[in-house]
Order: structure tokens, then sequence, then C-alpha cells
């Protein structure tokens, strides 16, 4: 009788413990879906894009530029006389869906482009994020009288379709995969197809909170034997400060829209071709928050 | 035979008034908000949060809460972003948890009260004792608590880039208001 006196007695004195008391309310808690964010730094990786979309209502500016190859030696100030730049803009019309354009120097090259992120990779659900990316970029170098030809605004324009594939697999190691589709209108055939099939990898490392190491490479598939253009290839640095991320790299492409940089890379990289690059970006909140 | 039934009529008290006190009235939240705010010269910083869980037992005075870190939103959401991704680890940490007790409470004070909440504060991974002082409103079916302190980042282990220092303070005030009804 008192030996089961005694245990009644303990069972309320577990019970009564704070431990308990938060094990009562992480039971009672409902697990909430939860989306992996931070799986690139930047929209860029490289040249080309990741699978980040602004938040709704911001707008980034971006300010991109490439010098000359490095092996021009001491004369070209090791490609510093020379500067490609491309400036542009994106605007989160929601947390998915995003907008741009931007002017980039290479031909002169006018494009706008959307990106929309179909899968988001969550704790325990999907296991990938799923960007569609798709430009049209519109060369308008050169003039019409010094083209040679009649040319014409198709002649000029290009499109590029994407799928940006990736998974953030820790905090600091993601990586992604971004088949890619090259519609040019006029090409000369005898050296390249009007349509061109390339994949890219790629992926980033971050060495502390602040700096990530990042790489990118577009393999192309249908290329003819004598296509005088290389694969592109990129390494570089991430620094990200507040609202802006500045990427240093080095790249053996000047262009820095997907049809100049997938499919016209002029520069062999390992025969020192290399361009030396910034890309800096700056958010703005245009729209604050409304989830506040 | 009388000191046998002595016994079990004080065995049996013993047990009531131990259940008593074991199933004692709890309070679970019904609303609740967690904010913090920092002053710095360039930039102010406030987020809020209306998500924390919390149960209340008002017989022994215990108190647990917990916070989802990447709950708090900031009307900014890259700040959020950097928040959850470079100075909380939300990804490591994805909580904030404290378990304490009030230490003066007086359940039959309807109005207002001044109350102190004792107890440890787990945050990025980091526990410390923490000391508040707070104002409790006792009603007839429901507790409001409400207290503002200050949390230093470098107690918990949460450091400020040397870039952006003077962007954010070494200290935040953290203000958290609950309203607790009977479970």
């Amino acid at each position: 009788m008192r030996l089961i006196a005694f245990c009644f007695f303990l069972i309320p004195g577990i019970c009564l413990s704070q431990e308990d008391l938060l094990k009562e309310l992480q039971q009672s808690e409902v697990k909430e879906k939860e989306y992996v964010s931070s799986t690139f730094k930047g929209s860029r990786l490289i040249n080309g894009q990741t699978i980040e979309t602004r938040y709704k209502g911001e707008l980034e500016f971006i300010f991109a530029h490439r010098f000359g190859p490095m092996n021009g030696g001491l004369y070209e100030l090791y490609g510093l006389d020379q500067a490609y730049v491309r400036i542009g803009l994106e605007y989160g019309l929601s947390d998915r869906l995003g907008v741009g354009i931007g002017r980039n120097s290479v031909d002169k090259t006018v494009d706008g482009f959307l990106r929309y992120k179909a899968l988001r990779q969550s704790k325990a659900g999907m296991p990938i994020s799923l960007t569609a990316f798709g430009i049209m970029a519109v060369k308008t170098s050169p003039k019409d009288e010094d083209a040679g030809y009649d040319i014409t605004f198709q002649d000029r324009t290009s499109y590029t379709a994407q799928l940006l594939i990736a998974r953030k697999f820790t905090p600091a190691l993601s990586l992604q995969l971004m088949p890619s589709y090259v519609h040019k209108n006029t090409v000369d055939q005898s050296i390249e197809d009007n349509d061109q099939i390339a994949l890219g990898v790629g992926g980033r490392i971050k060495v502390s909170r602040s700096v990530a190491l990042t790489t990118e490479y577009y393999y192309r598939f249908n290329v003819h034997d004598n296509n005088p253009y290389y694969n592109s290839i990129g390494f570089g640095v991430d620094i990200e400060t507040g609202g802006h991320v500045f990427q240093i790299v080095i790249t053996n492409s000047r262009g820095l829209t997907e049809r100049a940089f997938i499919t016209e890379t002029t520069g062999e990289f390992f025969d020192g071709d290399i361009h030396l690059g910034f890309n800096v970006t700056r958010i703005f909140q245009l729209k604050r928050d409304q989830k506040e | 035979m009388i000191a046998r039934m002595l016994t079990r009529v004080l065995l049996f008290l013993l047990l009531v008034f131990v259940y008593l006190s074991a199933y004692s009235q709890k309070y679970s939240l019904e609303k609740s908000s967690v904010s913090f705010f920092s002053g710095a010269p360039i930039e102010n910083i406030s987020a809020q949060n209306l998500k924390t869980s919390s149960l209340f037992n008002a017989t022994s005075g215990e108190v647990v809460f917990s916070i989802p870190i990447r709950e708090f939103k900031f009307g900014k959401s890259l700040m959020g972003e950097h928040f959850n991704e470079k100075y909380m680890e939300s990804d490591r940490y994805p909580k904030a948890i404290f378990q304490g007790k009030f230490l003066n409470l007086d359940l039959d004070d309807k109005g207002e009260q001044n109350v102190r909440a004792l107890g440890k504060l787990t945050m990025h991974g980091v526990t410390r004792e923490i000391d508040v002082t707070g104002i409790v409103e006792i009603s007839s079916n429901q507790i409001l608590a409400r207290a503002n302190f200050f949390i230093r980042l470098k107690d918990y282990k949460i450091k400020i880039p040397q870039l952006l220092w003077n962007n954010i303070s070494e200290e935040v005030k953290v203000t958290v208001e609950f309203t607790y009804k009977p479970i």
C-alpha cells in the first residue's frame, strides 16, 4: 500500500519539472514548411544567372564589368585598358517572379528578361529549387548602314531559355545545373547553328559568413569543328556587405548576355585569355514587405 | 489500528495535494509579439515576431517559451535574409527558448503587478541566465505579460562583421507582449 502511494507521489513530481513543460510546448507546436533561402548570394553566379529571385518590391541595380584579356601584356596594362560593361536592373514583381533589363557594351546589346522560381527547396520536402529564365537580347551594333547587308531587327535578335536547378547541400555549399537553349535568328551557318544547346554547371562554397568562392562552366553540345569560340569558364569571389554584393571574377568571356558568353566566348582560358571583372549589385527596397 | 488509519489519511491527503499541484492550471498563448530594436547611426533596425509559442503553469509560476527565429519580419526582406543567414544562423539554431519562473507572481491580485522572471535563455546555441522585470496583468479569463530588456549580441556569440559594425549596435532592446488564456 505504502509502496503504491509512494509511486503515485513520484509521478506528478516528475511532471512538475520545467523540462516537461518545454516538452509539452514542443509537442504542441505546429511544424511550418521552411523554405531554404540564400542558396546563392547574388542573382549572378559569374556571368550567368542563379536561381535567386528578388523579393517582392525589391529593385536590384547591377553594374558588371570585364576588363580586356590579361595576356595583353604591359602594353594593354594586362587588360585594364579595355572595359566591357553591362548595366542592368531587376525588379521583384513577387517573391518568385522577376523582370529585368540591361545593356551590355559588347555588341551594344540591349536585353530584357524574366525569371520565375517554379520550385523552392524546403526542409524535409522539395530537394531542389528550380528557376525558369528567359532573355531576349538585341545587338544594336553594327549600325544599319555599316552592316554591309540589309540588316533587320530580326537579324539582331537572339533568345535564350534556361532551367536553373540548384540545391543548397549545406549552409556553405550550393551547386547548380543550367541546361540552356540559345536561338540566334541570324548566324554564319558555316561555323554555327541557329539553335545551340549547352549545359552549365556551377557552385559556391562559403568560406566565411560574408565571403564565398564561386565557379561556373558552360559546355556546348552541337559545336561545329571549325567553330572559333570556346566554352565559358569562370571563377569568382563573392563579398557581401549589407545591401551590396561585390563579385570579383576571372573568366574567358567578355560578354554578359547569355548569347554572348554561352555561344560566343572568344578567349581560351588556359592560354591566358582571362578577363578580370566585377559584378556590383545594390538592392533597394521600393515597397515595404507586407508580411510585417 | 488508529495509527494505520492515520497514515492512510495522511497519504491520501498528500496524494490529493500533489495531484492538485501537478494538474494545476496551465495557460497557453492567445496572442504574442516579440520585437527588437537596434538603434545605430546609419540605420535603425527593428523586427517583429508574432509566432512565439509559450506555456505558463500558473500554480508553480513556471514559464517556457519558444521563438522561431525565421519568423522575425523586418519590412526589408533582404535584412531578414541576412539576419537568418549571417547573424542568427537559423539553419543551425532555429529557435530561441526561454525556460524560467515568475518569482513573485500573486494570482489573486487582479490588475497590474510588477514581477520578476528568472531563467535560462537559449539563443544561437548559447544558454545564459537572464533576469527580467516586467508587468503582469491578471483578469478573470486571461493573463497579460509584457517586458522590456536588453540583450548584448556578444553574450550570445552573435558576431557583426567589421564592415557593418556601425550599422548594427552592440545591444538590442527586446520587447515582449504575451496574452495568455487558460488551456
